[in-house]
């Protein structure tokens, strides 16, 4: 019996730059293992916007990828502000993003609802002031 | 047809060009990140005019063929070196997102 293969991340909040360190190991390591190209797209897409979330918004947090046989889950867990109105956030076009963020061509409201669209299940749990928790996963 | 002989056809700059041989294989256009990598095709060349160091990460994620950047928008060399970190192929041209598209599909039917 061996135990599910596990990939923790430390999200840094601090340099909006480095973003995506995380979701490019991630891409590269589920490549080696020889997943099909969707199955890493939609991983890799999904884990980017849960990553810019959490330094946008967050500053920072951890990101845990774990491949179990039948599907790649990932655990987007940050200390941040939390979301008051989950629905209202999964909404297309809605954000709380900063000016400055907008200008780099993030914060047009569309991280959320692409992370549920490239994943097969999505949990947000959220509580104000203590932070969040999103659980993804994608089947294999 | 190669990310090279695109290049040559559409008198690209290569700011960073690892992977010449790379099959382009359709055209993206946007400035929108998060648009854009939900929806580029893998493969594809995608036309921006963005040049934050991002870029880079969302065409590796989104695995598209080449970034054009449009209009010689100024790209940062340090974006120009964390695309050769990278290995993605990335151009400028003189030509806006439009006319570039227009002469993209041209080469690649």
């Amino acid at each position: 019996m061996s135990e599910p293969l596990q990939f923790v991340f430390d999200v840094s909040g601090e340099n909006f730059t480095s973003a995506g360190e995380a979701s490019v190991t991630v891409k590269k390591n589920l490549r080696m293992l020889g997943f099909a190209p969707d199955i890493i797209r939609r991983v890799a897409i999904a884990m980017y916007e849960g990553e810019i979330n959490m330094v946008i918004h967050a500053g920072g947090g951890v990101a845990t990828v774990t491949v179990f046989p039948d599907r790649i889950e990932m655990v987007l867990d940050d200390r941040g502000p939390g979301i008051a109105d989950i629905e209202l956030a999964m909404r297309e076009g809605f954000s709380t993003a900063p000016d400055n963020i907008r200008n780099l061509g993030f914060g047009a409201g569309m991280g959320l609802p692409n992370m549920k669209r490239n994943t097969d299940s999505m949990k947000i749990e959220s509580e104000l002031g203590k932070g969040t928790k999103i659980t993804m996963t994608v089947n294999t | 047809m190669t990310v090279k002989n695109i290049a040559e056809r559409l008198s690209l700059r290569a700011l960073s060009m690892p992977d010449p041989e790379r099959e382009a294989t359709c055209g993206y256009a946007g400035d929108l990140l998060s648009w854009v990598m939900g929806r580029a095709a893998e493969g594809s060349v995608w036309a921006t005019v963005m040049t934050n160091v991002n870029v880079i990460a969302v065409a590796a994620l989104a695995d598209t063929a080449a970034v054009v950047i449009c209009e010689d928008s100024a790209v940062p060399d340090d974006v120009i070196s964390v695309a050769k970190e990278k290995g993605i192929n990335l151009f400028s041209s003189e030509l806006p997102i439009y006319e570039f598209c227009v002469a993209l599909s041209q080469v690649i039917k």
